[in-house]
């Protein structure tokens, strides 16, 4: 479904990502991990092209990202994201958080986009909390609205930034349910994180990066069982035990 | 003090200096309030075609923005009075000299219009620029296009984050529409002074004219403390921090 | 329609166009050092506990701020020759000249609005700093001059220069008095000589160089105090 090949980005002269290539299969949970500044949160903004890339290919469903004459937003409307800050606009109630995108995007009348919305709600256990503010929401909950802003499009896949990054510790849980559910279902989902007890319940494949380029690409057996290189052991062996 | 002379017969226009009083409020309310009108729709115009990716739409804004607030007022007043009737087209310029109506009043709202549209350009630039990149790109991501970006999601966060600069500069074309005395507009300063020499009452026309310019500046820096907290996003403090 | 720009009427006014400008400039630096100093004053005012003080310095800023420059020299054209009567006790005392009339109007005017930026400035210092002073043993005067100043103005600087480049170019406005300050210069010769177009296009192009390597010059400054944070 997702498809990368030797992509390459440079800011200036500093190269970002280093000859990249993976690849998401419909259905497949791959999580990319890999320590601070290594480059896998511009990764996943290549998929949808919210990173310019300057080598290399990347297609969704066979559309290619970086060719000139793709449609970007029919594109990115394809493909859900849920980011770091949750970035919900915060002058909107929850509700039009989620109808914004059904209704201008999509083409849905109010009403379709609003029952929609209230679906998806009650399904990550806010629907009581459709008329209030970004704001007045704590930011576990603040991130369950921005999974569901995303369901909301019908997307072929996901990607997820660091979803559980900002949320206080006692918050992750409550994100981390509603994307292994996602997962059970089905989902087609790219995730980005630290959290590897995630990765090692839910995840098909892990993806390790460091300095910008992919060091291991693995099944989750191996990755954790035994990764071939020394920077992928160094890391594991610093996050898991402390 | 003795204020009984706004009573007496004008020295001329048949009222009395009262009638010269409440004319002078009357042109500079007129001149503010149709400047402002320039100023707010030519100022945000550029204020966001200097913050969009497309050079060609930026670096003209850009200059504009640098050639108005970099000449004073006075100069780009006699510019518009003196100056442009020469070098327009000579059918546009003869128009302007001898048949515009009022050419004192609309070169004054003219050129206070787009002076003051460089400086709410910039506060328009600024609001714009303090709202975080995730949220364009979250709107982006979700197949808006940058334009419905602007719309939706942008645009109202900033004018909401710039009411109060913006309110200091409609008091700015407030107080500054007193420099289209220079060409001729008889707005409230042209006439205390004009006063002051018809009754030698001079103490006590200006305290007249200082007060009625403190009553509206406290008439709208309230109004817009109003508007502030009606327009206030439940739960939200400020960008900042992000 | 106007045709053939005249550069020699330019050529031959650039003396007195210059003392024009000594004029501008004077009064600009004049100003703004006299402002800055009444600023902080009046800042310091309105930060201080005592309602005496912090009263009187909040009415004169914000009374200042709401009205027009124009309206402000025209009080203290007006005011300064009562005073000057009331001080030397001669009902014929003149005043005390053009030039210095204009400076005590844009110094008091300018110093209402450094006063609100200088307050900000004070704030802006962390309070653990006045803490930290005054912990030291230091009294009001010493940790103010000391500690709190120096940070709140290096931090200043650059909206300090800014306002400055602005007060250059309200200093036009003395043409309102008849005074010959560049633009004032300008618009002489430019009705002596019936060359409006020349004139003022020229006074915009010479302001126009001033402010934008002025605010270019603030530009690099900002950039440059953002790195050494």
């Amino acid at each position: 479904m997702i498809e990368m090949k030797n992509v390459s980005k440079w800011y200036g002269t500093f190269q970002v990502l280093k000859n990249c290539t993976t690849r998401v299969d419909k259905g497949e949970v791959v999580v990319v991990c890999g320590p601070s500044g290594s480059g896998k949160s511009t990764l996943i903004k290549t998929v949808n092209a919210l990173e310019p890339f300057q080598q290399g290919e990347i297609t969704v469903e066979g559309i290619s990202v970086g060719a000139p004459g793709t449609d970007l937003p029919k594109l990115r409307s394809r493909i859900g994201m849920v980011f770091q800050n949750f970035e919900l606009f915060p002058h909107m109630k929850i509700v039009d958080n989620i109808n914004l995108a059904q209704i201008k995007v999509l083409g849905r009348t109010a009403d379709a986009a609003t029952a929609k919305s209230m679906a998806l709600l009650k399904r990550v256990g806010l629907d009581a909390h459709a008329q209030k503010h970004p704001g007045q929401l704590s930011g576990g909950q603040q991130q369950r609205v921005a999974i569901a802003r995303a369901l909301a499009m019908d997307p072929i896949a996901m990607l997820f930034d660091e979803p559980t990054s900002a949320l206080d510790p006692e918050m992750i849980n409550e994100v981390l349910d509603v994307m292994t559910e996602l997962a059970r279902e089905g989902m087609t989902m790219m995730v980005v994180t630290h959290e590897m007890g995630f990765a090692s319940r839910v995840a098909h494949r892990v993806v390790f990066m460091d300095a910008g380029e992919i060091v291991e690409d693995a099944k989750k057996e191996d990755f954790f069982g035994k990764p071939r290189s020394e920077r992928a052991q160094h890391f594991l062996s610093k996050i898991l035990h402390h | 003090m003795d204020f009984s002379f706004l009573n007496q017969p004008a020295f001329s226009g048949g009222g009395v200096y009262l009638d010269w009083v409440i004319s002078g409020i009357k042109w500079t309310l007129l001149v503010s309030i149709l400047g402002w009108i320039i100023a707010f729709s030519v100022g945000s115009v550029l204020g966001v075609l200097r913050t969009v990716p497309v050079a060609w739409l930026r670096v003209p804004a850009t200059m504009y923005v640098e050639l108005f607030r970099n000449v004073p007022l006075l100069v780009q007043m006699f510019i518009w009075y003196f100056v442009v009737p020469e070098i327009v087209p000579q059918a546009l310029g003869d128009w302007l000299k001898t048949k515009m109506p009022m050419p004192e009043f609309w070169n004054a709202v003219l050129c206070l219009g787009f002076y003051t549209a460089s400086r709410v350009a910039e506060q328009v630039r600024s609001g714009i620029q303090s709202i975080p990149k995730g949220q364009t790109n979250a709107a982006l991501a979700m197949g808006l296009t940058l334009p419905q970006a602007y719309r939706h999601v942008l645009l109202p966060m900033s004018y909401r984050i710039i009411i109060p600069p913006m309110t200091t500069e409609f008091l700015t074309i407030f107080k500054n529409s007193s420099v289209a005395l220079t060409i001729g507009v008889l707005e409230l300063t042209a006439q205390a002074r004009q006063i002051s020499e018809y009754t030698f009452r001079t103490f006590e026309i200006f305290i007249i004219a200082t007060v009625i310019y403190a009553l509206i500046t406290l008439t709208v820096t309230f109004s817009m403390r109003w508007l502030e907290n009606k327009t206030r996003v439940p739960g939200y403090i400020g960008g900042a921090g992000k | 329609m106007f045709t053939g720009f005249d550069f020699e009427v330019i050529q031959k006014s650039l003396p007195y166009l210059w003392e024009g400008m000594q004029f501008s400039l004077g009064l600009t630096l004049l100003a703004m050092l006299g402002g800055i100093f009444l600023g902080t004053l009046l800042a310091l005012m309105r930060l201080s506990s005592f309602k005496m003080l912090s009263y009187p310095a909040g009415a004169y800023v914000n009374l200042v701020r709401s009205i027009p420059l124009i309206l402000v020299i025209f009080w203290f054209y007006f005011l300064i020759p009562l005073a000057m009567k009331k001080i030397t006790g001669n009902p014929y005392a003149s005043g005390i000249g053009p030039f210095y009339s204009a400076l005590i109007a844009f110094t008091m005017f300018e110093a209402a609005y450094y006063c609100e930026i200088i307050r900000a400035g004070i704030q802006s210092v962390p309070r653990g700093q006045v803490s930290a002073a005054y912990a030291l043993g230091l009294n009001y005067r010493q940790a103010t001059t000391l500690v709190i100043l120096p940070q709140a103005f290096r931090n200043m600087i650059p909206i300090l220069l800014t306002t400055s480049i602005i007060l250059f170019q309200d200093t036009s406005l003395v043409y309102v008095v008849g005074l010959t300050d560049f633009m004032g210069a300008a618009g002489k010769i430019a009705r002596r000589d019936g060359r409006l177009v020349e004139m003022y296009l020229f006074a915009a192009l010479v302001y126009f160089l001033i402010c934008y390597s002025g605010s270019t010059f603030v530009r690099r400054l900002q950039a440059r105090y953002n790195v050494g944070r």
